[in-house]
């Protein structure tokens, strides 16, 4: 297996359920700080190229290395400790929880049982969150019970409680659905401030959003890669007009 | 007070509900009851144990167990076991074909006293292994489920399937376990007689000043990020996980941490009732403690405890007159608490004695609502 300069490297990657390959043969290079978009018609495994980076899947065959590390002998919890974090698709957060204790509950200290007995809210945990609050927007709502957010508000929450674990790698999974064009915005900005440090993959459908935030989209179709490259490259290609973009 | 004080007490509403009970089970109900009334208190704050430890598994960590019992039930029959050697010296048992063994060993034909039940002629040993028997049955049977992620309904039904294991284990095992009657007869601790009135006031204190221990462990757990994790948990597992943590060593840790208090509540019900025996391990007490803990309030750890003891005085009081009823009610009051009032008794309280003026003021201190009560209120209510 090959060693990179590369933040993610899927190589050849399959996953076969029942004899159905969802995922043929992927490979796939993700650079440091690249913002990437993964878009297909329904049913192309895009979702489950997330799940099997971030080990919710188990691979049948083929290699993800996050910085030449081997993740698919990692349990869920060791992937997200090496780096990287992952947004389900739809708003996965603590509605019992206040906005802050969200936030705080994702901070990456006190992951242990005894570690999280003894955990000390100190200074440097207040002004993370703050910090992470400010740039999700949602400052005034620290103290709201989450499950009173909007819909959009929750997207954003959970990216923020990924954020709080500062992640190398932040993978998206529709950030935008269900929001309004106002907030599709906001959220178009959130992803260009945040990927100025970190590598982020994000599955859209929304293509006016994708021109706003992709460096290099790769389109998937029944498992495996149709094109890739640069946003009007690939809208021009024949093949995806066909497949997807075409109505 | 301090940070750690405070959480530990549950800010100014915690620590007012705390003291409440603390006030009314260990100074009014002592000076307004008879002993023999005292006593049942005594018993029944033995279960409050268990449901203590279910607010911190089904409330909190929405684990619901249904085999406390077992739990419970090892802590009794580690501590029966103690307490019947000593009652079996060869003086008290010369009539005996074997002198100096328990007399259910003699009945079934036992000769000398079992290997396994050798440490228990030490009480230091008996307590060790009340405080970590229990607990380390637990960890064997959170790490084979919760390593596989198995949980909800699959877990409330293996952990009942378990504890009618133990059970029937218990009754089939007559001369080493004294089957169905149990382990009775308990006389003495170290010489001290544990029957007479004396002796019943000071373990009724032990008792009591036990389970408000365990309700401040359970409190501080509560508030520290480990608590929050349990209602993330609950919540959101997945969530939990791919935040980086491993979730079922969180789910092992309080399992363990239940069985260790259900297994205390079990030792002192075997000091004060003076037996033990297999009905206390079984199905029926395992689920009916899920029931005291639901009627007082699963998310309330002084809820539970009000809980239990109102379920038992009711049951004490109608068995009494209408034994072949009791059943019934029991199943009517448990439909309706879970139909009507979720949160149980402590949920009536928060809803409605709250907007009660005067109430409000005492539990808000001079009308400011302190940001510790706010904050505990968001948490899911730990008083």
């Amino acid at each position: 297996m090959s060693i990179t300069d590369f933040v993610l490297a899927v190589e050849d990657l399959t996953v076969s359920f029942d004899g159905f390959k969802a995922v043929d043969k992927l490979t796939m290079y993700i650079d440091k700080n690249e913002l990437r978009v993964v878009i297909g018609p329904n049913g192309a495994g895009k979702t489950t190229v997330l799940d099997l980076i971030c080990g919710k899947t188990k691979s049948t065959s083929g290699s993800i290395k996050f910085k030449n590390q081997e993740l698919t002998k990692l349990s869920e919890h060791e992937i997200v400790r090496a780096g990287v974090g992952r947004k389900f698709q739809t708003p996965s957060i603590y509605e019992n929880l206040s906005v802050y204790q969200n936030l705080e509950v994702s901070y990456p200290k006190g992951r242990g049982v005894f570690g999280s007995l003894f955990f000390k809210q100190t200074a440097e945990v207040e002004n993370r969150v703050r910090e992470v609050a400010a740039e999700i927007l949602l400052s005034d709502a620290l103290d709201m019970e989450a499950a009173l957010l909007s819909h959009g508000q929750k997207q954003w929450l959970e990216i923020g409680m990924l954020l709080m674990q500062d992640p190398e790698l932040l993978m998206l999974d529709e950030p935008v659905a269900g929001m309004s064009a106002k907030e599709r915005d906001q959220t178009a900005d959130l992803l260009n401030r945040i990927c100025k440090n970190r590598s982020v993959i994000v599955i859209e459908h929304d293509m006016e959003f994708v021109k706003k935030i992709a460096h290099k989209v790769t389109v998937l179709h029944q498992g495996k890669i149709l094109a890739e490259g640069p946003m009007d490259k690939v809208q021009a290609n024949e093949k995806v007009i066909e497949v997807y973009l075409g109505h | 007070m301090t940070g750690t004080m405070s959480k530990i007490l549950g800010g100014r509403e915690g620590a007012i509900g705390l003291a409440v009970l603390a006030l009314l089970i260990l100074v009014i109900l002592p000076l307004s009851l008879d002993l023999f009334r005292l006593g049942l208190v005594g018993k029944y704050t033995t279960y409050a144990f268990v449901a203590v430890s279910l607010v911190l598994l089904w409330g909190n960590g929405g684990i619901l167990s249904l085999g406390q019992g077992i739990f419970f039930g090892l802590g009794g029959y580690l501590m029966a076991m103690f307490l019947k050697l000593e009652a079996s010296d060869p003086i008290s048992t010369k009539i005996q074909t074997t002198p100096g063994i328990p007399d259910f060993m003699d009945w079934n034909q036992l000769t000398e006293i079992p290997l396994f039940w050798e440490p228990f002629n030490s009480l230091p040993l008996t307590i060790l292994a009340i405080l970590t028997i229990p607990a380390l049955f637990a960890y064997i049977i959170g790490f084979a489920m919760f390593k596989r992620r198995v949980g909800g309904v699959y877990f409330a039904i293996i952990t009942q399937a378990i504890a009618l294991i133990l059970s029937i284990l218990i009754v089939g095992q007559q001369g080493y376990t004294g089957g169905v009657n149990g382990i009775t007869d308990l006389k003495t601790m170290l010489g001290w007689d544990i029957r007479n009135d004396g002796a019943k006031y000071v373990l009724y204190y032990v008792n009591a000043l036990l389970l408000i221990g365990s309700i401040l462990l359970s409190r501080y757990i509560l508030s520290s990020k480990f608590g929050m994790l349990l209602l993330a948990m609950r919540d959101k597992e997945e969530r939990v996980r791919f935040s980086g943590y491993d979730v079922s060593n969180f789910k092992i840790f309080i399992f363990c941490v239940s069985a260790l208090i259900s297994a205390v509540g079990g030792a002192m019900f075997t000091l004060q009732v003076g037996f033990m025996s297999p009905s206390f391990v079984g199905i029926v007490p395992s689920i009916e403690m899920v029931i005291f803990a639901a009627v007082g309030g699963r998310m309330s750890l002084i809820g539970a405890v009000y809980g239990t003891l109102l379920v038992n005085f009711g049951k004490t009081m109608f068995s009494e007159t209408y034994p072949e009823l009791w059943l019934f009610l029991m199943g009517g009051l448990f439909i309706a608490v879970v139909m009507f009032f979720p949160n149980g008794l402590a949920g009536v309280w928060d809803k409605y004695a709250k907007r009660v003026g005067f109430i409000r003021r005492i539990m808000e201190g001079k009308g400011k609502a302190d940001k510790t009560s706010a904050d505990s209120n968001t948490q899911g209510a730990k008083a």
